[in-house]
């Protein structure tokens, strides 16, 4: 964004602008001549369609919330009288409701093409870590706007997530008390809830800023992976790309339309047209859908961690250290190796042996106790392990760029990955269906078999595929792949 | 690849249009006139269905959200809406002295609640408190065949082996079949004027379709307008589909 | 027309059109989407519904007045006396800055009933004049206190910094002791 050299501009009065705040020769920089990878598919649509929701989302807001009314006795009321008295006010609310859905559909595909392609990898961590803040910040968005309306499910949501953080030991009901502003959600929460949520969206466009500033340091990803290396493998961003996001962006709004107009609630929940009622509870509370994975990992942790549990997986992965042969677990001893027990003169070799009989002797000692002195001790109560467990499963994401160390980015050449990955998209789909469902019968169980995965994917089967999966011959350039394909069709 | 966006897509909202649901026994499937993207209101099943909300309904059952005004949507002129407001007595004021009054109902006032809050309603009510009607086919999952299904499904009897309280009724499609109201419709209670038939089925689809119009009066300029901007959007996309056609004919990709 | 289409150039000239023929549908979208979102300020329905009031004369005496709230605004409903009214048919309106007759700001037959939006055309303060102890102005009327505009007992300006006159409501007598504002 620095001056640096300007080209002089025939229209005298942007030159006279562009002369003071080279704002033009910016654009034409950044969203003119910017070169970018030829080699796009369609998945490379997605930033440009989310950008296009949050200014939806953040012009639709501001509309509505000249006529929405802040208070716990009003909000109701004030909704319907947009939706009945407001000129065009259905359009408004229909349009902000269903944006918010098609805002994180837009998201997660453009997620899912992040991880798909790699586009997580260096140099664009820091990129990526960005938009994990801008998803954070969403959800929280997305949460606080839900309550607005003030109706049974918004009520009860409300009660229910901030609740959430009443699992935190020693401090937890304070925390909950101070976000309610009393001692339960009422008006206060109300009034702080839409306070904030008409803040958020400025900080999401502020983020978004950074996500883009970095995206326009590193230059963009592309399907194969391969870094751009010179003038045949990329285009200038316009007109190339600007005609095809605006295509894209228009298919997607039909669809988008097509809800807002034709089935603008059922994206949404009935209960929600009933105004909160701190008596009655609905039988049936669910997030809305973009929520419900994260909502199935929350409730996913129906035990609690205790020091049994505890002892019996240190036995566990004694036995698994003593049996699993020494290859395989070659990086994660050299890495002890150079801790302290190196000043000890233990080699790598040694250490899994130790490890594994220290590991099971600490266990079994544990056990004995247990069953000698009825020692019982709960290290994580299962509220807790839920809470823990859910804010971990978006660490993992911030995390992902640290622990998938593997030097080919696009699936397209990583077999393993993309078997691997293409089940973890399923698992969460898998998970959000659990979270819709009541927590009852065989659910339960499977929400802990697909969190399970969700956690392995990062935990563990990133890190073997790191060691293991071969790296295959990439095509030196985006052209010479281009070329390639274009010879093998004729 | 777009075609696995929109997989996707559906993939993604799908959980949500099976969760919903519950207790009772599977809605019937009636068809209404409302329903698709074509879908328009029936004016005289509208009048028909007010006219049975206000002899029958409004007894127990509140329409806050509604004003007397909002009736020239079915059809009746201003003077019609302007006589039907003022057959209501509605207590205004206070006026120079301090004093509640009464005066005859005017198209801006809203439809006059039959109790004066919710406690007063409940205490006459046997505790349960009758909803108010305003939203309430949006308020239940498939609410207009709910609606229809509640007034029809209503048996003579509880099921052997079920007890029912004193002020108990036993309906087919509440959930835990149990419900406070007692059968509101049946043949012949209200007479029309337009020479409908007057049966509980004829009732019970006349007052679902006032109701579905009342939770969603913009119902039909939004599908109206909803068709125009989807046709505008398509149009527009194919437009921008040749343009980036034509602007990558030269490209290899 | 039809001898370019034999025209070389006949790629360029369809995309071209093409091209023009996305921007218009561009420009007409963003025209058409801009509309509802600026017509969401104007009045809804249930603030237009109450846009007429209507008020019953018959307890104001001779030489009072009252204000009463329509569309958020003050109107002045005068019960004129006969000196009130011979003053307003007396002024010479050549002279006036918003030259109106007394008539033309009363219902023929109901003279005696001055209705006007109690706002001044200056810059929207609440002229005093409607009390007996009120500063009435040096013409028998009202007298605004913030920037001293005089109006006589017509509601027209004489003095003061206000371009015209008192704003006269849309009004009509249902009955003699009945008038509906709006």
């Amino acid at each position: 964004m620095a001056g640096g050299t300007r080209e002089k501009l025939d229209n005298p009065v942007m030159e006279w602008v562009d002369s003071r705040l080279p704002i033009f020769t910016m654009m034409q920089k950044e969203y003119g001549v910017f070169p970018t990878p030829k080699n796009f598919n369609y998945f490379w649509n997605f930033g440009a369609i989310a950008m296009v929701m949050l200014v939806t989302m953040i012009i639709t807001g501001i509309t509505l919330a000249m006529h929405y009314v802040p208070h716990a006795d009003m909000a109701f009321d004030s909704v319907e009288r947009i939706m009945r008295d407001v000129n065009h006010g259905w359009l408004l609310r229909y349009l902000h409701a269903n944006g918010a859905s098609f805002f994180f559909i837009a998201v997660y595909i453009h997620m899912f093409r992040g991880m798909y392609y790699g586009s997580y990898k260096q140099p664009r961590e820091l990129l990526w870590i960005l938009g994990v803040v801008i998803f954070l910040l969403m959800m929280a968005t997305a949460f606080m706007g839900y309550v607005l309306p003030w109706g049974q499910m918004s009520f009860w949501g409300a009660t229910v997530i901030t609740n959430l953080f009443s699992a935190i030991p020693l401090v937890g009901d304070s925390i909950v008390t101070l976000l309610w502003g009393g001692f339960s959600v009422d008006n206060p929460t109300l009034t702080r809830f839409f306070a904030l949520h008409y803040l958020m969206p400025f900080v999401i466009f502020a983020v978004v800023f950074l996500h883009v500033w970095a995206l326009h340091i590193t230059g963009s990803n592309n399907p194969l992976g391969v870094d751009a290396k010179g003038k045949q493998d990329t285009l200038p961003f316009h007109p190339y790309y600007t005609m095809k996001d605006a295509f894209g962006i228009l298919v997607f709004l039909i669809i988008y339309l097509g809800y807002a107009f034709f089935a603008p609630n059922d994206l949404g929940h009935p209960d929600n047209y009933i105004p909160a009622n701190p008596l009655v509870t609905p039988s049936h509370i669910v997030p809305e859908w973009y929520f419900l994975p994260f909502y199935a990992i929350l409730r996913a942790i129906t035990f609690d961690v205790d020091l049994v549990l505890v002892a019996v997986g240190m036995v566990a992965l004694g036995v698994a250290f003593i049996a699993t042969p020494y290859k395989y677990l070659e990086s994660i001893l050299k890495m002890m190796e150079k801790s302290f027990l190196n000043f000890l003169g233990f080699s790598a070799k040694n250490i899994k042996t130790l490890k594994g009989v220290g590991l099971i002797t600490l266990g079994l000692a544990i056990l004995l106790n247990y069953f000698l002195n009825d020692f019982n001790f709960t290290i994580i109560p299962a509220k807790l392990g839920g809470v823990l467990a859910m804010f971990g499963s978006i660490a993992m994401l911030f995390a992902l760029p640290f622990i998938d160390k593997h030097p080919v980015r696009s699936s397209r050449f990583r077999p393993y990955y993309k078997a691997a990955f293409l089940i973890f998209v399923a698992n969460a789909f898998v998970l959000g269906i659990c979270g819709g469902k009541p927590a009852e019968g065989f659910w339960v169980p499977l929400s802990q078999l697909t969190t399970a995965y969700y956690y392995a994917f990062f935990i563990v089967v990133l890190p073997i595929l790191n060691k293991k999966e071969p790296v295959l011959e990439l095509p030196s350039s985006i052209n010479e792949a281009v070329l390639a394909k274009n010879k093998d069709k004729k | 690849m777009l075609r696995v966006i929109l997989l996707i897509g559906a993939l993604a909202v799908s959980p949500v249009a099976h969760a919903a649901g519950g207790g009772g026994e599977k809605l019937p499937n009636e068809h209404w006139s409302f329903e698709g993207p074509f879908g328009t209101y029936d004016r005289g099943a509208l009048q028909r269905g007010y006219q049975i909300y206000s002899q029958v309904c409004s007894a127990c059952h509140s329409m806050k959200y509604l004003s007397y005004r909002n009736l020239s949507a079915l059809g009746y002129s201003p003077d019609e809406v302007k006589a039907i407001a003022s057959q209501y007595t509605i207590i205004d004021g206070p006026d120079d002295e301090g004093e509640m009054f009464e005066r005859p109902g005017k198209p801006s006032d809203r439809f006059k609640a039959p109790y004066a809050n919710d406690n007063a309603a409940k205490y006459v009510n046997n505790g349960a408190l009758p909803p108010d009607l305003s939203l309430i086919t949006k308020a239940r999952p498939n609410g207009a065949n709910y609606v229809y299904g509640l007034l029809t499904g209503y048996e003579d009897h509880a099921p052997e082996g079920e007890e029912l309280a004193t002020g108990q009724y036993w309906n087919k499609y509440m959930d835990g079949h149990k419900i406070a109201m007692a059968p509101p419709l049946a043949d012949e209670v209200v007479a029309y004027e337009d020479g409908s038939a007057t049966t509980l089925d004829q009732y019970a689809r006349d007052v679902t379709q006032f109701l579905t119009w009342a939770a969603e009066p913009e119902m039909e300029v939004r599908k109206r307008t909803g068709i125009k901007v989807l046709l505008f959007l398509s149009i527009f996309a194919f437009i921008m589909w040749r343009v980036k056609k034509k602007i990558w004919k030269n490209v290899k990709y | 027309m039809s001898s370019s289409t034999k025209d070389p150039k006949n790629g360029e000239t369809r995309r071209d059109f093409l091209y023009l023929t996305a921007a218009a549908f561009g420009a007409v979208g963003a025209g058409s989407v801009a509309w509802p979102f600026i017509d969401q300020m104007n009045p809804a329905a249930d603030t237009l519904a109450l846009s007429t009031i209507e008020v019953d004369l018959s307890p104001i005496e001779e030489g009072q007045a009252i204000t009463v709230m329509w569309r958020g605004k003050p109107v002045f409903i005068r019960h004129r006396t006969a000196k009130e009214i011979e003053e307003a048919n007396a002024t010479d309106i050549t002279m006036l800055r918003d030259p109106e007759s007394d008539s033309q700001r009363v219902k023929e037959g109901q003279e005696k009933w001055l209705v006007m939006v109690g706002i001044c055309t200056h810059l929207g303060c609440v002229p005093l004049g409607q009390k007996d102890t009120d500063k009435k102005g040096d013409f028998d009327g009202w007298y605004c206190p913030c920037h001293g505009s005089h109006y006589d007992s017509a509601g027209r300006i004489r003095l003061g910094p206000a371009p015209k006159n008192l704003e006269i409501p849309d009004y009509k007598f249902l009955s003699d002791t009945l008038v509906r504002i709006g």
